[in-house]
């Protein structure tokens, strides 16, 4: 007979339960290395070349027109688009699941450059809410001030706003980096439960409410922390990864870290729903 | 949903009719029911203007009922004996369409007992009274409503405007923005957004003797300011009471016959986005209303959970 008991010698991830189903076939779960996940091209991905460079003129298109003539650029092999007069339109540049450097020259309204892996993106205007909702990869930086919902359950990738954002900041929040140069509104980091966001200035109320995990960093006053939000002691790597971070994002050249205030989930939250009734009115 | 749009030109006047028409056509996915102006008009200041109607506009989608158009004319003389009854001497009348009407008349007593007795005689509503204020709002488009009304060429110096998605009450004129701030001259508001607490601050304010015409919540902006202001409170104060007194989620505008002003709820829940300059301060529920009357590069942001703004011309 076997031996049973190697087989029952389980991780501490297989006793939380999970890696406990049995996967065959395309659900077959796969772990990608770096390396790898550098690599990784989304099957139809146009090979670019940065090189290449034109210009896009969506002053008369519509987000539909605007969007399909980026795509065809990249089919045609141009690395590096300028879409001219954006015109505060909503939904541009989203779903671009390729390398490509795009620079808006002006300002976006909802939902611009949202569900994007891969591309590094400027805009040289302002966005509207929920810019970059669920980037997965790739680099946004906007130059000018953001709505409401900034980076809404992104899950990688880096999202820069060197001016002000409105409220609830990295929302949902699955992973990546969001960095801002101002001020932030009410119910940052509402609910995020990976990833970390950077506010050098002053953010409003309810600052992280419901997190689940990840880390913010604010570097002005806080209006109020959230339902089980919390302050944590800076480490050094903490200082060492801020400054690293703040200078890939142009932003805080002199700006001292080390005097940021690091907020992290308190947990107690967690299973919330096998908690008993006095236990439930503590975490809250 | 619903879209919010308004602007103020400081020091000067503009064709403030064209410029809130493309702002709410812009914003026409956000609400395609109805749509309705403020405009703050170039008028000599000297005599009242009176837009009422006497029915409501029954095509279009609308949930009003059907009626005889001969009930309308039968409701307008009641209406002028009613006037001349108070005292008030009408100058000239316009009959915009078969429900509606723009009187400028004199009038020199309280407006609130003036108000209550006209819009006694069975569905006739004062839709605004003021010196400069002129309210219009019906079933339809930016572009419908201005071209039915001839707004296209209103000068004047300000002005908010509302395009409505009904959720809370009927698709009619009663239930459409911008609300009267009743019983004040030159008071009106849009909102975009809902309030929870409404049948208890309703109850509360008709019980102090203020009117409610519809069932639209965001009438109750309208009345609780203009019973703050009736209570000697500026228009700023009065404001800043309804964040906490007001439940719910809002971002209003207020527009006086010298001021404009924006308040957003603690949760910053709706939107509003705001371009601020010396001599033009714009906003609206999304940038494309802005860059509809600049669409030049400008520099916008949007306002904090529980600000308040005012600004006068």
């Amino acid at each position: 007979m076997a031996n049973l008991k190697t087989s029952e010698k389980k991780t501490k991830a297989q006793s939380m339960g999970l890696h406990s189903e049995v996967l065959t076939g395309k659900t077959q779960q796969k772990f990608f290395n770096p390396d790898e996940a550098e690599n990784f091209f989304y099957w139809g991905a146009y090979d670019v070349d940065f090189n290449k460079r034109t210009d896009l003129d969506v002053k008369d298109m519509d987000c539909k027109e605007a969007n399909r003539s980026i795509d065809e650029l990249m089919s045609q092999g141009y690395g590096t688009i300028v879409i001219k007069n954006p015109q505060g339109k909503h939904s541009l540049g989203v779903g671009i699941l390729n390398k490509l450097n795009l620079i808006f020259e002006g300002s976006l309204g909802y939902f611009g450059v949202g569900s994007i892996d891969g591309p590094m993106v400027r805009v040289n205007g302002r966005v509207g809410w929920s810019c970059a909702e669920n980037m997965m990869a790739g680099k946004v930086v906007i130059e000018k001030n953001a709505g409401s919902c900034f980076g809404a359950a992104i899950r990688g990738g880096d999202l820069i706003c060197k001016g002000m954002v409105g409220a609830r900041t990295g929302i949902d929040q699955k992973g990546g980096t969001i960095i801002v140069g101002g001020d932030a509104g009410a119910f940052t980091g509402f609910m995020m439960q990976r990833g970390r966001i950077i506010i050098l200035g002053d953010v409003g109320i309810n600052l992280g409410d419901s997190m689940y995990d990840g880390t913010i960093y604010v570097g002005g006053k806080i209006g109020s922390f959230g339902s089980d939000a919390i302050e944590s002691p800076m480490t050094k790597s903490d200082i060492d990864w801020l400054k690293r971070k703040l200078k890939v994002a142009e932003l805080g050249e002199n700006f001292d870290v080390s005097k940021m205030t690091k907020v992290v989930s308190g947990k107690k939250l967690w299973n919330y729903d096998a908690l008993e009734p006095t236990e439930k009115k503590g975490a809250i | 949903m619903c879209g919010i749009a308004g602007l103020i030109h400081r020091g000067k006047s503009s064709n403030v009719g064209s410029e809130l028409q493309h702002m709410l056509q812009a914003l026409k996915h956000r609400g395609p029911d109805s749509t309705g102006y403020a405009l703050y008009a170039e008028n000599d200041g000297q005599n009242f203007i009176m837009r009422f109607k006497v029915g409501e506009n029954v095509g279009e989608g609308s949930t009003s009922i059907n009626e005889d158009a001969s009930v309308y004319d039968k409701r307008k003389k009641l209406v002028d004996n009613m006037l001349s009854e108070l005292g008030a001497k009408v100058l000239k009348e316009d009959r915009l369409t078969p429900y509606s009407f723009r009187y400028e008349m004199q009038f020199n007593n309280d407006l609130m007992e003036f108000s209550k007795k006209i819009e006694s005689i069975e569905s006739v509503e004062i839709l605004s009274i003021g010196k400069s204020l002129e309210l219009i709002k019906d079933l339809g488009d930016a572009e419908t409503v201005s071209e039915r009304y001839g707004l296209g060429n209103v000068k004047g110096t300000h002005a908010i405007g509302h395009a409505r998605m009904a959720t809370e009450s009927g698709v009619d004129i009663k239930s459409a923005h911008p609300f009267w701030g009743y019983p004040f001259s030159d008071v009106s508001v849009v909102h975009n957004g809902q309030l929870t607490n409404y049948w208890n601050n309703r109850r509360l304010l008709e019980n102090k003797g203020m009117r409610f015409m519809s069932e639209c919540d965001s009438e109750l902006i309208a009345v609780y300011l203009a019973e703050k202001m009736r209570n000697g409170a500026t228009l700023e104060e009065g404001m800043k009471d309804s964040l906490a007194g007001l439940d719910g989620v809002f971002t209003y505008f207020v527009a006086t016959k010298d001021s404009l002003g924006m308040a957003k709820d603690t949760m910053a829940a709706k939107p509003l986005v705001l371009y601020e300059s010396d001599d033009l301060v714009a906003m609206g529920s999304e940038e494309i209303a802005i860059r509809s009357i600049l669409p030049q590069e400008i520099d916008t942001y949007d306002p904090f959970d529980g600000e308040v703004k005012v600004w006068q011309i």
